[in-house]
């Protein structure tokens, strides 16, 4: 089965004004079905890894599962399609957010003191991912909360990958130049901090409930 | 020699090491050779600025600033802080040491000459014509992942010249290279103009490399 490009489940403009509308559609139509078109082409190749799906195709990622001739090109456009389905759905109109809560609040509270010292913690982070990246909070194999970042179109899914520290995530911030350079050109930080009124956070707590039974959340 | 005396009486537990007694000076933002507008249309003047009074500044300042906690790691004899500190010089100090030479590269579109000799010459004999070597490294170029550079190098050894790619600020002196020509392909070289169409900018830019400038470099390289 081809992978397709999934619909935003808002306009363009509504995550205004603090990711904007052109960048909104460009990432979407452009960056994102780009890793589509490159995914399926390559799928179309090796069909048999057509019948894995999104996720494992993630998940075998370093893995002799996948063939030496297309494991780079499934690691960046399986990566990178898997990565920006799950960022849409974190994101949401600014008057949506309400901040996290229940189980997932608790659970931020409890790893990191405060919902504050998560974000600064997730803050530094995407801030200091060097080149290309995504900054993430996951759940690990043995049900805690971490933050991570990972370089390029690698996702904590990966965990075969030497570097990769394994999770589910719940939730991820593209720190790539693409997703800010429109309106904050090189100010990083300001995206981030902007960011934060754009989180979904009943988006967070069904990826938390999922993670926390070892399902992945796409 | 001085640096030596000075850390003598530092030991007598004083404070931080005083920037004269660092073993280098502070690492300059150079000036363009150009004005931002110069390399337009190709390079907006918009993106020149920004790439160099804010990118290049920035790996400047944190250069500099790595540089002095290593001096005063150093000092300490604090082999721990010295290894932890090893990725910000090589991302800040690989970020200066392209963009120094990236500046030299370019020149205003009215400048440019075709390569000549000894450069048009080996050139020509690897990759025959120099339409055929830009479609190359372009294509080599466009299709780094994520952040990096593409890099034309002279090898020391063989005598010929190399095309690489590097990600994110690695220099070519890590492949013993030397550098010739480099295009950066970070998405903040070509992203407000060009948006996601990394080709385009591929294209437009060898309207504005100085091969004198390169010729120079190989010239050098070959000395």
């Amino acid at each position: 089965m081809a992978q397709s490009l999934p619909p935003l489940p808002y306009d363009y403009g509504s995550l205004e004004p603090h990711v904007d509308a052109t960048t909104m559609n460009i990432h979407h139509t452009k960056h994102h079905q780009t890793y589509v078109n490159n995914l399926n082409a390559a799928l179309d190749k090796f069909p048999e890894l057509k019948d894995l799906g999104l996720v494992d195709l993630n998940k075998a990622v370093g893995t002799d599962k996948l063939p030496k001739d297309v494991a780079t090109v499934i690691r960046n456009n399986g990566g990178g399609h898997y990565n920006h389905s799950f960022f849409w759905k974190v994101m949401t109109n600014p008057s949506n957010t309400n901040g996290p809560s229940g189980d997932v609040k608790a659970a931020i509270e409890a790893t990191f003191g405060s919902v504050d010292e998560m974000k600064a913690k997730f803050n530094a982070a995407a801030a200091g991912r060097f080149g290309s990246g995504w900054a993430w909070l996951s759940v690990k194999p043995d049900g805690a909360l971490s933050i991570d970042s990972t370089p390029n179109q690698d996702n904590p899914l990966m965990t075969s990958l030497p570097d990769v520290a394994g999770g589910i995530p719940v939730l991820g911030l593209d720190v790539w130049e693409h997703a800010y350079y429109l309106k904050y050109q090189n100010r990083r930080p300001e995206y981030i901090a902007a960011w934060w009124n754009v989180v979904n956070w009943e988006q967070v707590a069904e990826n938390y409930k999922a993670a926390k039974a070892g399902a992945v959340p796409l | 020699m001085l640096a030596r005396v000075a850390l003598g009486f530092a030991r007598d537990g004083q404070s931080a090491v005083p920037a004269m007694t660092r073993a280098m000076s502070s690492v300059k933002l150079p000036d363009l050779p150009y004005s931002y507008g110069a390399l337009e249309p190709y390079i907006s003047g918009q993106i020149m600025e920004l790439h160099h009074s804010k990118h290049h500044a920035a790996y400047v300042a944190n250069l500099n600033k790595a540089l002095e906690q290593q001096a005063e790691a150093e000092h300490k004899g604090d082999v721990a802080k010295l290894i932890a500190l090893q990725s910000a010089i090589k991302f800040n100090g690989g970020g200066h040491i392209n963009h120094d030479i990236f500046w030299t590269n370019l020149c205003p579109h009215k400048e440019w000459q075709p390569p000549s000799g000894e450069l048009k010459t080996l050139i020509e004999a690897q990759w025959k014509t120099l339409d055929n070597f830009t479609t190359t490294f372009s294509a080599q170029t466009a299709a780094v992942q994520g952040s990096g550079w593409g890099w034309l190098g002279y090898n020391k050894a063989s005598h010929k010249l190399e095309l690489v790619t590097l990600p994110n600020q690695d220099p070519l002196s890590t492949t013993g290279l030397v550098p010739l020509l480099g295009i950066d392909v970070w998405e903040h070289a070509y992203y407000l103009q060009y948006k996601n169409v990394r080709p385009d900018y591929l294209k437009a830019i060898w309207n504005v490399v100085n091969w004198k400038n390169v010729e120079e470099r190989l010239a050098a390289a070959k000395k």
